[in-house]
Order: structure tokens, then sequence, then C-alpha cells
């Protein structure tokens, strides 16, 4: 893993690397100042030398003085390294992101792939920010303060043999019984977030239903679940505290007990005794502080993975095969017996056969029933999915000659779950084409039947949307939507189920804005409504990832059963904006 | 050890920032009556927290009889005992410090079950205006956010704020008597940790509210960028949202990379200038030694109090800071407390009915399919489902009023629709006869009875509601169509299903009416949904029904499906139907056509024909197209 992420670090290493530096020779620092004052103790106060104290207090003050140079600078270069790392992981994410397709991002979930951007890149900063000074840190207080011990007496030293190992036992013990308790507690903290979220997002059903008790009820049973695994797990963890203090006080006394006889057989001074002390309380705090490195790391891991996933994932479409200067000559559409589905392991096709000819310029209008694989094909024209058998042509040339750039710029596409930023309105219908003059725009919210709700707003093309578009309705919404797709000036226009929340007669106008002001531009429309597409140039009947018919209206009366149902169903009742 | 913090939903993290509570003492009163319920246990906690800091200094304190009159003179016996006493006292130490911190886990697992509860509990009654204007990500995080930072100062933080401040003035104390000369030193050292600690702590804290500010945008920007991601990759966006994003990110590694430099510095700082100290108490010290014969034993034991009373001066101003985020958290969370819940003062209730042999109805605890409302008086009124809207007057936010004087009735058994485009108040309407908002003027009466005196648990029992979008719990989907009525049978379930139409689809999953429905229904489709929505309102069997747009997702074919069975669960019911097919609601005994808030249209289909006003245009728009 750390193979993996460390080019991610780039820009940051020497920050690393002073920074570690840094810590390493402060922890190092911090441990030479008890030695310095065993001698003041030990040498100095017997023979009243006062010139040799002021020196070696001078020398110690200095010492600290500069220990807490460097301890700073470890704190600002590990900040530094550490968000840097952070940033430079986020970006990555994000670019990488940014070159998946429809299929790379499904296989997530939006949700998934924010937490990862999120969460994880913040843990990840944090763990080598802490990393960078607890990680050098600890060891290196670990070994330094031993050598030190043994250095003031070995046979003393022998104490850590006991130590040692017990407080890792006690340590280890106490990591492995925990851990799984963590696991369960982070699962049942997510149970319980999980009613909470339900409750928010089902508000009325459990009022309408009159539920508040049962789901108190629900929500009782995993609060007690949670409380339970808690109580558990950090009950299991407040023992670490007592167990480390009874092993170092344990190894202190002990310590006194032989150390007397050393003091009074002269082997041994009463402030390098004492200093003995100070290395003991380093070395098993050295060690707890390794024992909570390792529990972090273990999050951090995980989140880590969870990053590499990310960036490891293949963008399922690309550009090589790609001419970088092919451009999209005219309108016209070919799927040549294309087959299709989304999960290649999947044993049914989403699509199946579809072979299909139109024209530069004409209307096509789309329709079946939910699941018959309607956005699904007209998601093959613009390459947000690529066909897994034949081939779809756009203007002539096979989609996967033109750089995706070329093409999209080229097919318009208003998905049926459509989405606007927050901004103004005019800043998302640059999204369209930035260069876009104030005549274009209004050429383009004409022809959506955006004009005149806009003109009612406040402050018009600037008012701001709000995050998601708040700030507008459904049919609103859409209309801004088709406005934007409109501003590319594209070949081919698709609108995926994008006036299901306009009302007929504004659909009718926007359909006539289409043949008047968008002659050339090759324009597909999927619509649940029969009058949305009865006068287009080509009606396509979908069932089931088939073409089940295509023809003109009158054609399909003829021919289609189910167009026919359609047409009837909703003859009996005309259709009204909801 | 570190604390999982949840992952909550994306809402879920922390964009309020840096928030300092606004008031302390009421929020710290609250929060003492939630303590208070433990106070025998607290006490106890406190009584354990003396006695460690008692057994930390007194450890200490021993190391000078131990040096003077045991080592230096090798009185072997003198020293086993002083070894013992210490063992003792440090084992009573590690004792104490056990008990106080596993009863803190214990308080603080307690206290924050009964946040938790209360909160859920009083999220339940918040009117549906609150929910409205506040966001869920808003609400979630008092849960993931809040209550988790109120655990975690109570695990660990508050019992080592009062454990440092009193080996503080313990360890300060044994200096002072031990050696006032020496004090003088680590009086001057304490106070330049002090302005250290103050004023590093203000400017740490500043760029602390910049970094909060910086990662709420990153986040932000993520959050509605990768929402959206589909449409940027269908507009060529991606090098856009590349150097938006870009630049957000570095603004927030610049903020953070100060505030973690100052927040990274505070602790080096602290302990250097406590070597500091004990360099400056060693000199003195050994100065004091030589020329005021200060003790060996004194001086080593000094300098032990010396590493000690650093320790807790960091932990305190570290604490601090999240006890503030603690209380702010606190304050967060008992704001939605206050909230003021739904009315209810409403004291009809619905009672199952039975008539008597003389054909009077007795109320009943069997579960009779008759019903009828009790009045205070004890008055038993059959229910019959006759509502009226009398000049009712509504409006969500004051002054932007949605209803504008909506006078209707609805005789026992009709079918009313309500048509008329998005905004025009046709969802209020159910709103209201539900109670979920209050009328601002006018009355609606159910049985004659004003809505307003029935009891709200009471009237929504007797509506069963389909809504516009369809909510589903995670569990079965048998579970989901029971949520209508919990003590329905298996048989029930299915019945109900098989009259929404749902018996077909549900057969076809993997494991029929035991698939486990996950993220609300998301494998599902918003067809699929609408039908276990209907199935959930059939397996209620109110008396009142309110389809809301209930078949919205379901396509025309498998709509006339499902028809025989709407039909016959609207038979005899009172049912109000909102829908933009205008098949849905041909049937229905009275049309109303709204628009902006007002009914300018009433009658049956064909006298609205025949009226050729607003649903003539709406219903001949298609004839004229085809």
């Amino acid at each position: 893993m750390i193979k993996r992420l460390w080019p991610y670090t780039k820009g940051y290493r020497k920050w690393i690397f002073t920074g570690i530096l840094c810590s390493g020779s402060e922890a190092v620092f911090e441990l030479l100042l008890p030695l310095v004052m065993a001698a003041i103790v030990d040498d100095f106060i017997p023979v009243g030398d006062t010139d040799a104290i002021f020196r070696y207090g001078a020398l110690m003050v200095a010492m600290a003085l500069f220990s807490m140079f460097l301890g700073i600078a470890a704190a600002c270069l590990a900040a530094r390294a550490g968000q840097g790392f952070g940033a430079n992981l986020r970006q990555a994410q994000y670019d990488h992101i940014q070159e998946y397709a429809f299929r790379n991002i499904e296989k997530f979930s939006t949700a998934s792939l924010i937490t990862r951007l999120t969460t994880d890149c913040n843990t990840m900063q944090m763990t080598l920010m802490m990393g960078m000074r607890m990680l050098v840190r600890a060891p290196v207080m670990l070994v330094s303060a031993l050598v030190l011990a043994i250095g003031i007496s070995t046979r003393l030293s022998q104490v850590f043999l006991v130590a040692l190992p017990l407080l890792a036992v006690v340590i280890l013990s106490i990591i492995l019984t925990v851990a799984p308790k963590f696991k369960l507690l982070q699962e049942r903290t997510d149970g319980l977030n999980l009613v909470v979220q339900e409750n928010l997002n089902a508000i009325r059903v459990v009022k309408s239903f009159v539920r508040q008790d049962f789901e108190n009820e629900k929500f009782e049973g995993r609060n007690t679940a949670l409380r339970s695994i808690s109580e558990q797990a950090f009950g299991r963890v407040v023992i670490n505290m007592p167990a480390m203090m009874l092993i170092t006080y344990g190894t202190i006394i002990a310590v006194m007990w032989y150390g007397t006889p050393m003091v009074q057989a002269g082997e041994l001074e009463v402030g390098l005794l004492t200093t003995f002390f100070t290395y003991i309380t380093q070395v098993l705090m050295s060690l707890m502080m390794v024992s909570m490195i390792m529990m972090m790391l273990t999050r951090s891991v995980a989140c880590g993975k969870r990053i590499i996933e990310v960036l490891d994932e293949r963008p399922d479409i690309g550009d090589a095969a790609a001419d970088p200067d092919a451009r999209v000559e005219d309108g016209s559409i070919d799927f040549d017996h294309v087959w299709f589905k989304y999960n290649t392991a999947s044993e049914a096709w989403n699509l199946e056969d579809i072979d299909l000819h139109i024209k530069s310029g004409q209307t096509v209008g789309i329709i079946g029933a939910t699941g018959s694989a309607k956005s699904t094909l007209v998601q093959l024209i613009p390459r947000l999915y690529e066909a897994t058998e034949g081939t779809v042509r756009v203007g002539g040339r096979p989609v996967a000659d033109y750089t995706m750039e070329h093409l999209r710029d080229s097919c318009a596409m208003v998905l049926q779950k459509n989405t606007l930023f927050s901004g103004t309105i005019r800043e998302n219908l640059l999204w369209g084409n930035e260069h876009a003059t104030e005549e274009e725009i209004a050429q383009a919210c004409a022809a959506a039947c955006a004009d005149e709700f806009i003109a009612r707003l406040p402050g018009g093309l600037d008012m701001d949307l709000g995050q998601g578009g708040v700030n507008v309705s459904g049919g609103q919404k859409q209309r801004l939507c088709i406005a934007r797709a409109i501003l590319k000036r594209p070949r081919v226009l698709i609108l995926d189920d994008s006036t299901s929340a306009v009302d007929t007669a504004t659909d009718a106008r926007i359909r006539r804005a289409f043949r008047t002001q968008l002659p050339d531009t090759t324009k597909i429309i999927i619509a649940q409504r029969i009058i949305s597409v009865m006068d287009a140039d080509l009606i396509l009947v979908m069932d089931d990832g088939r073409i089940s018919a295509m023809g003109t209206h009158d054609e399909l009366m003829e021919t289609s059963e189910i167009y026919r149902d359609v047409y009837q169903s909703q003859q009996e009742g005309a259709s009204i904006d909801g | 050890m570190a604390n999982p913090r949840p992952m909550g939903g994306p809402g879920g993290r922390n964009r309020h920032g840096y928030q300092k509570p606004k008031n302390m003492g009421k929020t710290i009163k609250k929060l003492m009556e939630y303590l208070g319920r433990s106070k025998w246990l607290l006490l106890l906690v406190a009584v354990c927290l003396v006695l460690y800091s008692v057994c930390t200094i007194g450890g200490s304190y021993l190391l000078k009889p131990l040096v003077n009159e045991a080592i230096i003179p090798g009185d072997y016996t003198k020293l086993a005992q002083i070894l013992a006493l210490m063992a003792c006292v440090y084992v009573a130490g590690a004792g104490f410090s056990f008990t106080y911190t596993r009863i803190m886990v214990h308080v603080s697992q307690k206290t924050s079950f009964a946040l938790r509860r209360d909160l859920f509990a009083k999220m339940q009654t918040l009117p549906l205006s609150y929910f409205d204007t506040h966001t869920h990500g808003e609400l979630m995080s008092r849960y993931t956010n809040d209550i988790e930072t109120i655990t975690e100062i109570m695990n660990n933080g508050l019992a080592s704020l009062v454990s440092g401040s009193l080996t503080f003035v313990g360890v300060v104390l044994m200096m002072i008597i031990t050696s006032p000369l020496l004090f003088l030193v680590t009086i001057f050292c304490l106070g330049l940790m002090f302005i250290v600690v103050m004023t590093v702590g203000k400017r740490s804290r500043y760029f602390f509210a910049e970094q909060q500010r910086d990662i709420g945008i990153v986040n932000g920007y993520i959050e509605e960028m990768i929402e959206g991601q589909k449409v940027i990759k269908v507009f060529n966006h991606e090098a856009k949202a590349r150097q938006g994003f870009a630049r957000r990110n570095e603004a927030y590694r610049r903020s953070a990379t100060a505030a973690q430099s100052f927040a990274g510095s505070i602790m080096p700082a602290m302990g250097n200038i406590s070597h500091i100290n004990y360099a400056l108490t060693c000199c003195t010290g050994a100065l004091l030694s030589i020329y005021m014969g200060l003790d060996l034993g004194s001086l080593v034991m000094y300098l032990q109090y010396v590493r000690q009373v650093s320790q807790p001066v960091g932990m305190i101003s570290q604490q601090i800071n999240n006890v503030l985020a603690a209380i702010a958290g606190a304050e967060r969370i008992f704001e939605v407390m206050e909230v003021t819940p739904e009315v209810d003062e409403g004291r009809t209730t619905l009672v199952n009915v039975r008539r008597g042999p003389d054909g009077t109805l007795e109320e009943t605890e069997d579960r009779t399919s008759h019903w009828a409302w009790k009045r205070p008086d004890g008055t038993l009124v059959p229910l019959a489902g006759d509502v009226r809207f009398h000049d009712v007057v509504f409006s969500y936010v004051p002054g932007k009023t949605i209803l504008h004087g909506i006078s209707l009735y609805a005789k026992p058994g009709q079918k009313i629709a309500f048509v008329g485009s998005t905004g025009a108040g046709k969802t209020t309407i159910t709103n209201l006869i539900n109670r979920f908002y209050e009328i601002e003027s006018g009355q609606i009466t159910y049985d004659g009875i004003d809505v307003r005196d029935i009891s709200k648990d009471s009237l929504r029992r007797s509506l069963g509601i389909v809504l516009q979008d369809t909510r589903l719990f995670t569990g079965t989907i048998a579970d989901n169509i029971r949520y209508g009525k919990l003590d329905a049978t298996d048989e029930e379930v299915r019945a109900a299903a098989r009259l929404a139409n749902a018996d077909t689809f549900i057969r076809h999953l993997p494991k029929g009416y035991d698939t486990w429905i996950t993220d609300d229904g998301g494998n599902l489709s918003q067809g699929e949904r609408q039908l276990l929505a209907i199935a959930r309102a059939a397996v209620a069997d109110p008396p009142v029904l309110i389809l809301d747009e209930a078949t919205s997702s379901i396509d025309t074919r498998t709509e006339k499906l499902i028809e025989k069975g709407m039909d016959s669960l609207m038979q005899d019911r009172t049912v109000f139907v909102i829908a933009h097919r205008l098949s849905t609601v041909r049937n229905a005994k009275a049309i109303m056509v709204l628009e902006q808030g007002e009914i300018i249209e009433r009658g049956d289909h064909d006298s609205l024909i025949a009226q050729g006003g607003r649903y003539y245009q709406l219903y001949t728009g298609q004839a004229e197209l085809s």
C-alpha cells in the first residue's frame, strides 16, 4: 500500500524526510536531558562545583530550546506534508473520477465515492501527519531509552526482560479482544444511523400510519445494542491505562530494590538511579504509543485500500481508438445489430439486436414501459456506455472514432435524472457553451420555453439556483436543462423523458420550437405520453430490450399492439401536468 | 485508542465549522440533568478521582524518604517497608484509576443512550414544517457528530480534566511544601506555559475556524459535483470540474496546514518548556543543595514533580477545546429538543365499536371493522368519512398564502379528485386533512367534528395515504407491507399485495415476500415501489383513503391491470385522488380543478366537459392534437 500511495507525496517528500529527522532528533535530545541532570546530581553537587553546574544547566536549557525548535519544526513539517499528501490524494482521486465512464460511477455508487474523497482522505492525511511524529518518535524513544538504560546499568536493565514482554502481552490481548468489538460497534452505529436516516426520509409515512411508537421501539432496540457493545469495547480499552501504570510502577519498585545494593556498592549513583526511572517510563510509554499507532493504522489501511480502489479503477471507455481530428459531420445515427448488457457477467441482454438507422435532422420518438431499455438505447449514442456487440455510428463513423469531447459536444443529452448546480441560472446555462452570447442564451431559453418563467424570477438569469436547483420547480428545472443542452448547438439532441413535469401545452410548444429552430439537428425524444412523440418522423416502441415496432404514428396504430394499447390507455383521459 | 467515527450519510459530516456555545450556562444545566441520573456513580467517580490524585502525588512523595532514609544509608528494612508502601499506593492508584474510568464509560454510554433515545422520540413528534426547514444532514449530524463528541468528552475528557486539575493543584502544593525557593523557578516556567497556551491557542482557533470553513467548501463541492458527475460527463465539463476542485482543495490545504501547524506545535512547545523548567530547577536545586543544605532526596522528588506538573497543563488546554465543542454540540441537541412539537390537543379518539342488540353503538376492545369517534364526553359518533373544508386559508411560509379560502365536501363513500398544475395546492389539501400542517383560518371537519378536536393519532389512523414518493424501510417486502397493519397475517399481506397487483413481481423476486429491501428499495423500480405503497395502504384498511399521485410511475398498461384492485380498494370509502392522468380521476364523483390555491371548477367529468372551462381545455388539449 505504501508503495502504491507513495507517488502522491510528490512535492512534499523533502518535508517528510526533514520532518522525520526533526522528530527523531527531538526524541533523542529529550532523552539526553536526564543524563545531564544525573551528571549534575551525582558529579557536581557532592563536590560543590558551581561553575560546572551553571555550565551544565546552560547546556540543558540550550538542549531544551533546540529540542523545542526541532519539535515545532517537526510539527509544522508534518502538517505541511500531511495536508499536502491529503490534497494530492484527493485531487488524484477527483481527477481520476473525471475519467470514469457511467459504468465506473455506478460500480462505486455516488455515496461511496463521496466518502472516499472526504472521510477516507482526511484519515490518510491524519495518518501521515501523526505517523511522521509518533511513528518516528516511538521507536526512536524506545531504542534510545533502552540503549541509555543499558548504558547506565546492564544489570538493572534486565527488568525490561520481564516488563516489556508483559506489557506487550497485555496490550496485544487488549487489542485482539477489542478489535472485533470495535468492528461490531461500527456496524451497530451504522445500523442506528440507518434507522434515523430512514425515519427522516419517511417521516410522512411514519406519521400517516401513526407508527411513532413502533419506530421508537425499533430505535430503542438499536440504541440498546449500540450501548452494550460500546460499553464492552470501551470497558476493555480502559484497562490499558491502569495496566500500563501497574507495570511501570512495578518496574520502578523492582529497580529500587535491586538498585539500592548497587548504590551501596558504589556501582551506581542516586542521580543515575532516578534517571533510570525516567527511561523506564519512556520505554513503556513508547510501547504504549506503538500500540496506539497500530490501532490507528488498522483503520487507515482500510481507508487506504478504498482510495486505491478508486485510483486503480480503469475507466471503462477511453479515447484510445479515436482520431483526434474526427468531427461529427451530420446528425445521422446508425445502430448496426447492437447488443448490450450492463453487467458482462450476466446472461441476459439489456439490448438485443438493435438495428436502427436515423437520418440527419429527423425527429425520433421512443416509447415503452418502464424497464424496456429506452434510456439504455440512447445512452449508447454519446458513448456513455459502450455497445457490447455491434457498432453504433454517428455521422457515418463509429462513435469510438471520435474523441469523447468531440462526440459529446455534438450529441447533447438531457438526462432523466438531471442536475443543476449551485450558482446562477446563467452560470448553469453556460455549461452548454461558455462563450454563448446574450442573444444565444435568449434563443435557447425561448426554444426550451424557459424564457417566460425566467423573466418572472427575481434577478432573472442571474437568480441563484441554490444547491441542486432547489429554487425552481421540477418543470422549470427540466426546461433549464433543455436550454442548457440546446446551447451546445448539437448535431444530435437527446431528451430522456425530459418534459415529464412540463404541462402538455408547453411540451407541445417546445417540440414546435425544435422543429423550427433546430431543423438540422437530429432529435431523439423518450416520452411516457404518446402525444409527445406522435408527430415524430419515426417512433420506436421498445419492449424488454428489443425494438418491438417502428414507424410513424399511423403505421404503428396499424401494426403494433403495444402502441395501440398505450395509446388507448392514454386516450381515456387526457394527461395533464401533475 | 482510536474512537471509530460513524460514517453517516453525505450530510453526516460536520459542516458547522468551529462553533462556540451560545448559552453555556443553560446548556450545562441541561446536560447536568442527564448526568444527574447517575449522581451516585458520579460521586463515586469523584471520590476515586481524588484518591487517585492523592496516590499519584503520594507515590512521588515517598521518593524522598526512600532516597534519604533507605537508599543512601543502605537501610534494607526501611527500603522494604517504603517499597511495600509505594507498591500499595501505586496499586491503589491504578485501582482507583481503573474504577473511575470504567464507571465513566458506563455513565457516558448511559447518558448518550438517553440523549439518543430522547432525541429520536422528540424527532417523532416534530411537525413536518420543521423537516421542511431543516436538512436531513443537519439532523443526522446531531446523532453522528454531536452525541459522539459528548460521549467522547465524557469517556475521557471530563475525568482527565478533573484529575488533571487535581494533580496540578496537588503537585503545586507539594512543590511549595518541599521547597518554596525552587517553586519560584517553577512558577516562572508555568507562567510561560500559560502564555504559550493562550497565545498559540487563540491563533490556532482562528486557523481552525478557517480550516473548518474550507473543509466545508471542499466537501460541499465534492458532494454536489459527484452527484452530478453524469451531467459533467455529458457536457464535457471534466476539465472545468478539475480546476474548480483544485482551487478549493488548495485553499483547504493551506488553511489546514496552518491550523495543524499551530495545533501540533503546542505539545513540543509545552514539553520543552517543561524541560527548561527541569533544567533550571535542576541547577537551582543543585545550588540550593550546595549552599543551603537542600537534601538530595528532596531534589530528586522535586524533579519528579516538575515532570508531573507540566502534563496537566497541556492536557487541560487540550481538553478545554474539546469540552467547548461538546457543549456546542449539546446546545444543538437541546435546540432540537426544545422545538415545539406538533400541536395535538384533540381529545376525540377513534375506537372500535359494535352494534348492540338494540342498534346502539358500544365501544369494544375487539377488532371489529366498525369504527366510531369517541368524544371527550363519551358519546360515540360513527365514522363515516364525511370530510368538509370551510373557507380554509393556508400558507407554508407566513405571508405566502397557498390556499385562498378553499371550501369543499366529500360525502361518505365518494371519490374526490384534484387536478391542476404543480404548485396549485393539490398535495397541500391532503396534507391538511391529516393535519400535517395547521391551517391559518377556516375549519376542516371530519364527520362533523373539527379535526383539531380529534387526537392526531386517531385522525391519522383513520386515513390511509399513498404518498407521491414512496419510502420503504430496510426489511423484507412483507415487513414493508405490514407497516400498514403491524399484526397483519401472512395471508392478509398477500391479499393486499394481490389487490395492488404487486403479488406477481414479488413472487418473481429471488426470495419472494422475504426478499430483503435495502437502501429505500433502490433495487426496485419506481413503479414496483408504488405498488408496494398501495399494498401497504390496502392492508391498513382505512375508512378514508388519500392517493397522492399513487400511480404516477406506473406505466399506463400496468395501471390498467391494477385498476380493478384499486376499484375494490376504493369501494365504499371516501377517497381523495390526486393524479395527472385524467384516466385515473375520470370516474370520480367530483373533480376539483385547482389553480393557484383556488378551486376554479368543480363537478363530475361530464358536467365539467359540458362547462367548457379549464378542465375541458385540459381534456381537449389532447383531442385536438390527435
